[in-house]
């Protein structure tokens, strides 16, 4: 059974390389957007494991964002991603999904 | 009382790709270990080994202060930000990432293996403006000193980073002594040892073996051998 994970960040590059890596583990299916309107739509229609927040969303931006996305889906996990590549990333939803 | 972890060189995540021959002192790529994940705001110590003339491609970072020590051969750097350049060893390189940049690295030169420190902090401000850097480091000021080569202060020698961190590099004569006492309260001490054998805090430490300490204010360091060469990195144990 694959884990959902949908990334946000502002990057676009960043947010190209991040589908790539998510979605070359076939455990995992890595729904990547720039927008936090584009992330409310996906919240809207498919059930998401776990959220990992990217560069460049302020604290007041990702403040409501986080507040929307648990108004949508209350159990996500929701947590920073670090470093913007493939080094922290799998130790980041190997301890986010525990 | 003082709190310490010993982590032994055998002990690092190990990945070798042929051209890349990488030790991981925390999880790191495939490499995933729960109990290796972080020493404070330290994320990242890999001890790289990279072929002549190979390296990394262009790829991303964002928030995360990204530092950079050759140890032997050099280093060609390329970024989004317009910097192009080579780092030596003897020289030391930061990046901030913050909203995000792309870089290559490569192995300078064709026939000389490069070895690199590669170590990665979490800052302490999200989303900064990346930035670059590089510094030539006067070697002969850490016969038997813990030079500092890295702070949080731009007016500092040597190269600033976002995070109330220092670093220091020292190289010892056999059986010479002196304690280095931690720059900020809360902070911890992660030492690493690039060459040689050194006791710190009592604990026998050889080639690439480090230890954590925390809950102290100061620690105890001798070398136990005449080429030994020691990067201590000053962190805050909290998380931001």
């Amino acid at each position: 059974m694959q884990t959902t994970i949908l990334y946000i960040g502002r990057d676009t590059e960043i947010t190209i390389v991040m589908n790539r890596l998510l979605n070359a583990r076939p455990e995992w299916k890595g729904i990547c957007v720039c927008s936090d309107a584009e992330a409310i739509s996906i919240l809207e229609t498919q059930k998401v494991d776990l959220v990992l927040l990217g560069n460049g969303i302020d604290s007041n931006a990702e403040e409501i964002l986080k507040k929307n996305i648990l108004s949508i889906q209350p159990k996500v996990k929701i947590i920073q991603h670090y470093g913007g590549g493939s080094g922290l990333l799998y130790g980041e939803i190997m301890t986010a999904l525990g | 009382m003082s709190q310490f972890i010993l982590h032994k060189e055998n002990t690092r995540g190990h990945a070798n790709h042929g051209w890349l021959n990488a030790h991981h002192s925390f999880s790191f790529a495939n490499y995933y270990n729960p109990d290796r994940m972080h020493f404070g705001v330290l994320r990242v110590l890999n001890d790289d080994l990279i072929d002549g003339g190979m390296g990394f491609g262009a790829h991303p970072h964002d928030n995360m202060e990204i530092i950079t020590i050759p140890l032997a051969g050099a280093i060609a750097h390329k970024d989004s930000m317009g910097n192009s350049a080579v780092i030596n060893a003897g020289e030391i390189q930061v990046m901030s990432a913050g909203t995000g940049v792309s870089h290559s690295e490569f192995n300078a030169l064709e026939d000389v293996q490069l070895n690199l420190l590669q170590i990665w902090l979490f800052p302490n401000k999200k989303n900064v403006s990346p930035r670059y850097d590089q510094k030539a480091l006067n070697v002969d000021a850490r016969h038997n000193n813990f030079q500092q080569i890295l702070s949080p202060n731009a007016e500092d020698d040597n190269v600033w980073i976002h995070q109330d961190a220092w670093f220091s590099l020292g190289k010892f004569d056999e059986g010479f002594e002196t304690a280095y006492k931690i720059k900020k309260a809360g902070n911890g001490i992660y030492a690493f040892v690039i060459s040689g054998e050194v006791t710190i805090n009592g604990q026998t430490l050889s080639k690439r073996d480090a230890i954590g300490i925390w809950d102290t204010e100061s620690i105890n360091f001798k070398a136990i051998s005449s080429d030994a060469e020691v990067l201590l990195m000053d962190v805050p144990m909290e998380l931001n």
